[in-house]
């Protein structure tokens, strides 16, 4: 009963190395396309703001990059991360307001817990009832905007402890706090995607639910921890959001929405689900924010950098595609 | 000469280095039908492609159609004025379109600009389906119809389009019992009309009940041409694999203790009352027409379905199943009969389908999968179960039926189970595929699992069982052992 087939010892050019390259190339192409033509790209300056601007969309696209790869999508990200920040900013300047430092984490705490509670709701709603999850997560969105807009009456928060700030506008060792809170979270998530049994369950999932079902695996549990994972990474944008703007408001960063499902698809992901890699994505977003920073610094509006950026997955779509067919 | 209809010679094919066809020649008779049989990869596909017109042979082929003259090569026109129409698996039908409007489709494209008229539509199509004598609606839309009533409709289409020779590739692979009788006698009346039609299936029963010759192909070269008359079913598969196949019926074993023991288990509207019993290394074939609850019971077995009466016994103790995960947690598994859409994840690699049902034991310490254990785990079961595999890391999709099937037993006996469920375990799979899967499940018995095999094949029943049970719309009807029987009393009694 054995008849193994010889090993192939030819190169083979799989999925994975695919799409890091591809984004690797991308990064490269539009950094030393703007470290030439944009005067003052390479300057600390804009490196440093880069390394700002870019986790909050960033840490929002690792919160829409987990729900993608399970064959579904999370449309309640900015707002998960609006609630999340007006809880935190509401705890800290008020009831914890003088608790110092400990009271600075309790409120991030309950920010984050309010966050991945956001998730919850999706997930066992998704799980339980079996409704699609763009309708629930767009249901929990518009539910998140009407009751953050209803609570803070349409206004914001602002003026947070200089020790909160500092998460936002602080170095450690030379790297802006946002960047590695950033780093971190991809390196933890893409840690989760790959070596654990339920990062294994969520590409599986996206897949075939039901094959993955009749293999043993709970669907309904993995649902439900995915929208939380989810709902807290989002939760965690809430927080850097917070920070570097000293206020937070209803619709913050709600433009974003849509850039995240862009940069996901741009990184690989696969529409129907089942694949999707976090390290292309860090890569893709690190070439959005050089284009729009580049772009800027050139002169032109942000308008046309938000062009640049949807005809860029375009771009890279098509060029994708061949090698998609080929293996 | 003149009742030849297609008469194809020394037709080879080329793709890079490999010599899929090899100088074959073949002929088809007006209307005859013939069996165009061969295991997975011997180039059936690629010669009705280049009968088609879709590839382009070698030089040297010639091609000759009663008294017209011969030519070297198909042209896809010269198909179409030939009458030569090719019934693909998947059918290529339009769903959201009316029965009617898939039947004269092809008026469409001859002349794409005239109006489309609905009622001549309606009335043309009347016309072939009741040339046909099928029940066929022709306003129905496709896409609500069962599979059998849409190969319907594909029939009707091509003759419509003014057929005179038919290739019929697997058209009963997805059919029950019932709908393949109705396409076989559809079958013989079409030859009756003088119409030529090449069959191609894996069940041979269905073959030697249907074709008169069949033409045998091995790796691209052609075994010959038979009558069907005198051939058996073994000899077929052996001109089909070259190989004597060990097909035996297996020689009961003094049967174990018990181990998993049904008492009245009933599900409403399944199967009612069910009692048997399944001993320690014993395979139990369970059989009966689709829909006498065959499927439904595993999935009861299985934990999927929660019965609504009845008791389960494991090793003698009640066992209540809240989900699948418990059955596998009490060394149950289940081989699903549908490979595609239940069986495997087909997009994710080999190495994730086979790790799937063993997580738990692969994450150690816990909260690390380790990537090279799960290799580890899937290399050895290839080469266990003699899985031909060129890298574990592509989709399993990319692997044929038989491989794809070792994946699926693989996974379930990654999880030491001492019962074994099998449904169907060998649907599309081809003959030489299916000797060396049951040449596992065999050797899995003398290891001393309990296998429960179900299929409505009774061949493979009769060949496989020590003990045959056969369901009756959701109830027990008979019980017997294959010794005391022969494969064709067995068929009778399911089809009883």
């Amino acid at each position: 009963m054995s008849s193994v087939s010889a090993p192939r010892h030819a190169f083979r050019f799989g999925a994975d190395t695919l799409e890091i390259g591809i984004m690797a190339l991308l990064l490269v192409a539009s950094f030393s396309f703007f470290a030439l033509m944009a005067p003052g790209f390479l300057s600390a300056v804009n490196v440093r703001s880069m390394a700002v601007q870019l986790p909050e969309l960033g840490l929002l696209s690792l919160a829409m990059l987990v729900p993608i790869i399970s064959g579904g999508l999370n449309l309640a990200v900015t707002f998960t991360a609006n609630i999340a920040g007006l809880t935190t900013a509401w705890l800290v300047q008020n009831a914890l307001g003088d608790a110092g430092v400990l009271g600075i984490v309790a409120g991030i705490g309950a920010g984050l817990a309010v966050g991945s509670a956001a998730g919850l709701l999706i997930g066992v709603i998704v799980a339980r009832v079996g409704a699609h999850p763009i309708l629930v997560s767009l249901g929990a969105m518009i539910f998140l905007q009407g009751l953050g807009e209803f609570l803070t009456r349409g206004g914001g928060i602002s003026g947070m402890p200089a020790g909160f700030q500092w998460l936002g506008s602080g170095t450690l060792i030379g790297i802006p706090i946002p960047m590695l809170i950033f780093l971190l979270t991809a390196g933890g998530l893409a840690y989760f995607m790959q070596f654990t049994r339920t990062g294994f369950s969520i590409h599986m999932i996206g897949s075939n639910p039901r094959a993955t079902e009749y293999s043993g695996i709970n669907v309904r549990r993995v649902l439900i921890v995915l929208y939380t994972l989810s709902g807290l990474l989002a939760a965690i944008a809430g927080m850097v959001m917070l920070a570097r703007f000293n206020s937070v408001r209803v619709g913050h960063g709600e433009s974003y929405l849509l850039i995240t499902v862009l940069a996901c698809f741009l990184a690989g992901a696969n529409p129907f689900g089942g694949f999707g890699r976090v390290l292309p994505l860090v890569l893709g977003l690190m070439s959005l924010q050089v284009i729009a920073s580049g772009m800027n610094l050139m002169g032109a509006s942000q308008h046309l950098a938000t062009a640049v950026w949807g005809a860029f997955l375009i771009v890279v779509m098509t060029l994708r595609m061949p090698f998609l067919k080929r293996s | 000469m003149d009742d030849i209809a297609l008469r194809a010679e020394r037709v080879s094919k080329v793709f890079g280095q490999s010599r899929v066809l090899d100088d074959v020649s073949f002929e088809l008779r007006r209307g005859e039908v013939l069996c165009l049989a061969g295991e997975n990869g011997c180039g059936k596909s690629t010669l009705i492609k280049i009968l088609n017109g879709v590839y382009t042979p070698e030089a040297g082929a010639t091609f000759s159609f009663g008294n017209a003259t011969a030519v070297s090569r198909i042209t896809p026109h010269d198909a179409r004025a030939l009458g030569i129409h090719v019934i693909w698996q998947d059918l290529a039908l339009f769903p959201h379109l009316s029965v009617a409007e898939n039947i004269v489709f092809d008026d469409y494209v001859a002349s794409p600009f005239r109006p489309l008229s609905r009622r001549a539509a309606r009335s043309e199509a009347r016309g072939v389906i009741e040339r046909l004598g099928v029940p066929l609606d022709p306003d129905a839309r496709v896409e609500d119809l069962s599979i059998a009533r849409r190969q319907l409709v594909a029939i009707c289409r091509v003759l419509r389009a003014g057929a005179r020779i038919v290739f019929m590739d697997e058209p009963t692979a997805s059919l029950t019992r019932n709908e393949v009788q109705t396409l076989l006698e559809i079958t013989r009346s079409l030859s009756a009309q003088g119409i030529s039609i090449v069959f191609v299936s894996h069940r041979l029963s269905e073959v030697l009940a249907v074709c008169q010759r069949v033409t045998v192909l091995r790796n691209g070269a052609l075994v010959g041409t038979y009558s069907t008359e005198g051939m058996t079913q073994t000899r077929l598969s052996q001109l089909m694999t070259g190989r004597e196949l060990t097909l035996t019926p297996r020689q009961a074993a003094c049967a174990g203790e018990p181990v998993l023991e049904l008492r009245n288990l009933s599900r409403t509207g399944e199967f009612e009352e069910v009692s048997l019993t399944l001993h320690r290394g014993e395979i139990l074939g369970l059989t009966g027409l689709l829909g006498a609850g065959r499927t439904e019971l595993a999935h009861v077995l299985f934990g999927m379905n929660r019965p609504t009466g009845g008791e389960l016994l494991k090793n003698g103790k009640p066992l209540t199943l809240r989900s699948n995960r418990d059955a596998i947690r009490n060394g149950i598994a289940y081989v699903s009969e549908d490979r595609l859409h239940l069986g495997l994840v087909q997009n994710q690699s080999i190495n994730m389908n086979t790790a799937v049902t063993v997580l738990d034991e692969l994450e150690k310490p816990r909260g690390f999968l380790s990537p090279r254990r799960l290799r580890e785990l899937t290399a050895e079961w290839i080469q266990r179960l003699g899985t031909k595999v060129s890298d574990a890391e592509l989709a399993v999709s990319s692997l044929s039926g038989g491989n794809q099937q070792r994946i699926v037993l693989a996974k379930w006996l990654a999880t030491k189970p001492d019962v074994l469920i099998l449904d169907c375990p060998t649907v599309g799979v081809d003959v030489g595929a299916k000797a060396g899967i049951f040449e596992i499940i065999r050797q899995l018995a003398d290891e001393g699992m309990s296998i429960i095999l179900i299929s409505d094949e009774a061949g493979e029943i009769w060949m496989n069982s020590d003990r045959v049970v056969v369901l009756k719309a959701g109830r027990v009807s008979r019980e017997l052992t294959p010794n005391a029987t022969t494969e064709a009393s067995l068929e009778e009694i399911i089809n009883a």
